[in-house]
């Protein structure tokens, strides 16, 4: 057998062996408890399990890292979905007076699913990706990282892969989890250019002025236009793509030069030219016509290769999302943190299986020289978190750990100069 | 004569200083003593201009010219301030109508009474809080620039602006962020920075610049900000409100009035019996088909179908049936009739469900002639529950059995999607004109729809062919009716317009003293 390949029946014999040896809980805690600052972060937070036969569980919560430890280990859920901090112990949600048990905070989050995408990519469908169309995602995520920091100022941004067809965003800011219902949708709706279902043909429509948000993403997406539009996705090769194109044209233009239009498909064979044609045949006609199809081109290129947000998803304060380090039933891969250094290098096929993380785990060790990485530890960690900490570093899992254990410090570092800043405004006085 | 020397005293009056600008925040609450009258007068009033806010928003593109018009119409027409400056002249009693004094006064009195009657549930308030705002937006937006600016020194408004040099660095992103900017446009203009929870609405739309966390808002776009601002500080001030009213409530003048104004549509209450005794009981099962809402309908079958209806499917229907002329023997015979061919038998009705349909009527305990609930306080207050049958349909029934009801009733499918439409966008009443219109075939129904009876109304005035059209018309608006019964000691007589003037006088003098 080899090492990836999982079988989802094998699921229910290897979630208790991760939930056991690998899952990194230490960590986990870690995040949701958020330096301690706000009193009950943890214990308020709604966790969800999907049992076995798509039982679904809602409003659990724990007290500490230990009970959540015992709890997964006992429920061993197919899924974990992550939900608001409540105003009070969701595990007791029944016993308050109702009206008074409210969500009050939770990360800012983003769900892209590529499914989204399946009317403008011709490799897949539905559930199914490939490396040609994962740069959809690679997109995605250079578009709203960099908006979400820069526009918005927000700096502690978690980026997960669901573990299927899609990623998605934690924003962890303190800020951010204290947004409104009001402030997420408006921040959404920011970031949202593709709009219509399938009764609309045109989804993206530019005005003037192009607001610097929009200059910003379509900068990203120039980037990847030719090779992965043009070429990956054949988007002018055949008749059929072409008309597709085509008819986001505005009327008046496609009227008068559609016989230079076709006449262009015949005579040249090179995608990258074909679509240097396209835009000058309309840019000549544009200079005699009035109006409209100013920024065709760009429209084109949103339409293609912009990030489709499901929207509901980031708006709701209650809404759960799929936690990070989660496994993904169908597929066995585990929900992991992706490396935005090494984005354009990010392959979804490459994130570890349950199975192959749990048979890395009873090879036989490679060597001894992880010893020597642990041994300064030793004195301060209790053997039970030792053992795990050492199973977990013998797995292709480890270098994931490695980088949200990195996400956690940069935070705990931006918390702690938080609280000097408040402790030397306090001196002042 | 001497009154005007009184009033000119008057308008120098330390409160004088909240009135200097046509427009407030509302930050202090009025501390004068003013008549129950007044009280009531007032509150009504603003409430019918709320409930105009309201409706043109539904109609019209908010803040469109067509839309600005109308409020407009609205505001000077229920003398509710609009003038930037105080017109010296008209303070002199020998001008016609009420002063821009007065009606600053009025809008400032006034918004406090809704605030005592709108903020004890999160409903209300959120209906206060979004009239209040749109009413807000208009009037600020209607300023002249000047008197913009005013406002903000006089309401200590303060924001960061950009520095000409920031300006400068920025100039471009700026300039692409919001229409009609020019470089020369950006060095004139100032800037402000404020959070970018702060200006949602321009955040949303993608009309402002956002740099790291801010939001860059040119001077023309102020009213984002100010609006933010008002809308945090009336929650803020409602949440309060709400904590002290129990003191407020324990006025056994106030405690009716302000229930009364948080429930009861402004308009006619539909309480008066003109029609009485014109619908006879075998009537009915057409009538509930033809020309009972839908609320009305669903009530009716179930109690036809399961021979009992519980409390507040009883109080709604029952008022309802009253409201189109029930005589209250018809009513005890119809409600009779139907129970005992269910569990209930004669005996037991009589004694337990008799005496609830007399109290309706106003014949027991405290002798209230209830009104027919209208569409605001069937949408608002008690929702139903288990094995309830109450409410409003477009608003407590769940979409996909509102749908499969309405194909029953052979609604066309374009009809059914306009009224899905609609109540997904919470115009619950909307939907149900709509309903009116579909099963009515007419184009548009011609009034805005406000409450069960004058929908039967209105859909008896069409059925029969407008012959009872001016009787309808002469019903007159009896706003006060449900606490002058009740026994406050609100002035009875709907004509009291030279009597309350004589009060405000006299309230006026001995403030003075």
């Amino acid at each position: 057998m080899s090492t990836s390949d999982y079988d989802p029946a094998c699921l229910p014999d290897l979630l208790p062996l991760y939930y056991r040896r690998l899952f990194p809980f230490s960590q986990y805690y870690r995040w949701l408890s958020y330096g301690g600052v706000t009193k009950n972060y943890f214990l308020n937070r709604e966790f969800s399990f999907t049992l076995k036969d798509d039982i679904y569980v809602r409003y659990q919560s724990f007290s500490t890292q230990n009970e959540l430890e015992k709890e997964m280990q006992k429920m061993n859920p197919y899924k974990i979905d992550i939900g608001a901090v409540y105003s009070h112990r969701p595990s007791q949600h029944n016993t308050v007076k109702s009206g008074t048990f409210q969500a009050l905070e939770k990360e800012l989050v983003f769900d892209i699913d590529m499914t989204d995408y399946d009317d403008v990519r011709s490799c897949c469908s539905a559930a199914d990706i490939c490396s040609k169309c994962w740069t959809l995602m690679t997109i995605a995520i250079r578009i709203l990282d960099r908006a979400l920091r820069d526009d918005f100022g927000f700096q502690h941004l978690l980026w997960v892969y669901s573990g299927r067809r899609g990623v998605h965003c934690w924003v962890c800011d303190e800020a951010a989890r204290k947004l409104s219902v009001a402030a997420r949708s408006a921040v959404a709706e920011y970031l949202s250019l593709v709009k219509g279902g399938e009764e609309t043909v045109k989804k993206v429509v530019l005005s003037d002025p192009i607001h610097p948000f929009i200059s910003q993403s379509l900068s990203v997406v120039e980037r990847y236009f030719p090779q992965y539009a043009l070429v990956g996705q054949d988007l002018l090769s055949s008749k059929e793509s072409v008309d597709k194109v085509l008819s986001l044209l505005p009327e008046d233009i496609l009227c008068h030069s559609l016989h230079d239009l076709l006449n262009l498909y015949q005579t040249e064979k090179n995608p990258l030219k074909r679509w240097d044609k396209l835009k000058a045949v309309v840019h000549h006609k544009r200079a005699t016509s009035k109006k409209g199809g100013q920024y065709f081109e760009k429209e084109i290129m949103l339409q293609y290769c912009y990030p489709r947000l499901d929207v509901n998803v980031s708006k709701g304060v209650n809404h759960l999302l799929k936690s990070p380090f989660s496994v993904h039933p169908k597929t066995g891969r585990i929900s992991v943190p992706i490396d935005l250094r090494n984005l354009d290098k990010f392959d979804p096929f490459e994130v570890p299986t349950i199975s192959l993380i749990c048979e890395e785990l009873d090879k036989p060790r490679a060597g001894e020289e992880e010893e020597d990485d642990t041994k300064d530890k030793e004195n301060e960690t209790d053997p039970g978190e030792r053992r795990k900490i050492r199973d977990y570093k013998r797995t292709s899992l480890a270098k994931y750990i490695k980088m949200f254990d990195q996400f956690l410090d940069a935070m705990a570092r931006s918390r702690k100069g938080e609280m000097l800043k408040k402790s030397d405004l306090q001196k002042e006085f | 004569m001497q009154f005007t020397g009184r009033r000119r005293k008057l308008t120098v009056h330390p409160q004088n200083e909240l009135y200097g600008h046509c427009l407030q925040l509302y930050g202090q609450p009025p501390l004068e003593n003013i008549s129950l009258s007044e009280f009531e007068t007032f509150a009504v009033e603003r409430l019918k201009l709320l409930k105009t806010v309201e409706n043109l928003g539904v109609s019209f593109v908010k803040m469109s010219e067509q839309y600005s018009k109308k409020l407009h119409a609205e505001i000077s027409g229920l003398n509710f301030p609009f003038r930037p400056e105080v017109d010296e002249s008209s303070l002199s009693k020998s001008q016609a109508g009420p002063s821009e004094y007065e009606k600053r006064r009025k809008d400032h009195i006034s918004h406090f009474i809704l605030r005592l009657a709108y903020c004890q549930t999160e409903d209300l308030r959120r209906w206060f809080i979004q009239q209040e705002m749109d009413l807000f937006r208009h009037r600020f937006t209607d300023l002249l620039p000047k008197y913009k600016t005013e406002f903000l020194h006089r309401n200590n408004l303060k924001y960061d602006t950009m520095s000409l040099e920031e300006k400068k660095k920025l100039s471009d992103q700026l300039i692409n962020s919001s229409y009609g900017l020019s470089g020369a446009t950006i060095v004139e203009q100032d800037f402000y920075k404020v959070p970018f929870q702060d200006a949602l609405d321009l955040v949303r739309t993608r009309k402002v610049f956002l740099q790291g966390g801010y939001a860059y808002i040119p001077h023309q776009d102020i009213v984002t900000i100010v609006l933010n601002d008002f809308r945090t500080r009336l929650s803020k001030a409602l949440a309060l409100t709400a904590r002290s009213l129990p003191a407020v409530q324990s006025d056994e003048r106030l405690q009716p009035l302000l229930n009364h104004l948080s429930h009861a549509y402004v308009g006619q209450d539909y309480s008066i019996q003109k029609n009485i005794g014109k619908v006879s009981l075998e009537q009915i099962d057409a009538l509930s088909a033809k020309s009972f809402p839908l609320c009305m309908r669903q009530l009716h079958k179930a109690l036809r179908d399961s021979h009992h209806l519980r409390h507040g499917g009883r109080m709604q229907y029952g008022l309802f049936l009253k409201g189109i002329g029930l005589t209250l023997e018809q009513a005890l015979q119809f409600w009779r009739s139907e129970f005992i061919r269910g569990k209930v038998d004669a005996d037991k009705f009589d004694k337990a469900y008799a005496y609830s349909i007399r109290h309706m009527f106003g014949k027991e305990g405290k002798r209230t002639d209830y009104t027919p609930y209208s569409c605001m306080k069937v949408i608002l207050s008690n929702p139903p529950s288990q094995g309830d049958y109450h409410g409003c349909p477009f608003r407590h029934s769940d979409p996909e059995l509102l749908k499969q009801k309405l194909q029953s009733y052979k609604l066309s499918p374009s009809g059914i999607i306009q009224i899905l439409d609609l109540v997904k966008g919470m115009h619950y009443q909307l939907a149900c004109q709509k309903y009116f219109e579909l099963t009515h075939n007419i184009e548009d129904a011609g009034f805005s729809l406000n409450h069960p009876n004058q929908y039967f109304m209105e859909s008896q005035k069409l059925l029969s062919g407008g012959k009872d059209i001016k009787k309808e018309v002469e019903m007159p608006q009896k706003v006060q009716e449900n606490a002058a019964a009740n026994g406050a000691s609100v002035q009875p007589q709907p004509n009291t317009t030279q009597a309350e003037e004589e009060m405000g006088d006299l309230d006026s003098y001995f403030l003075d003293e």
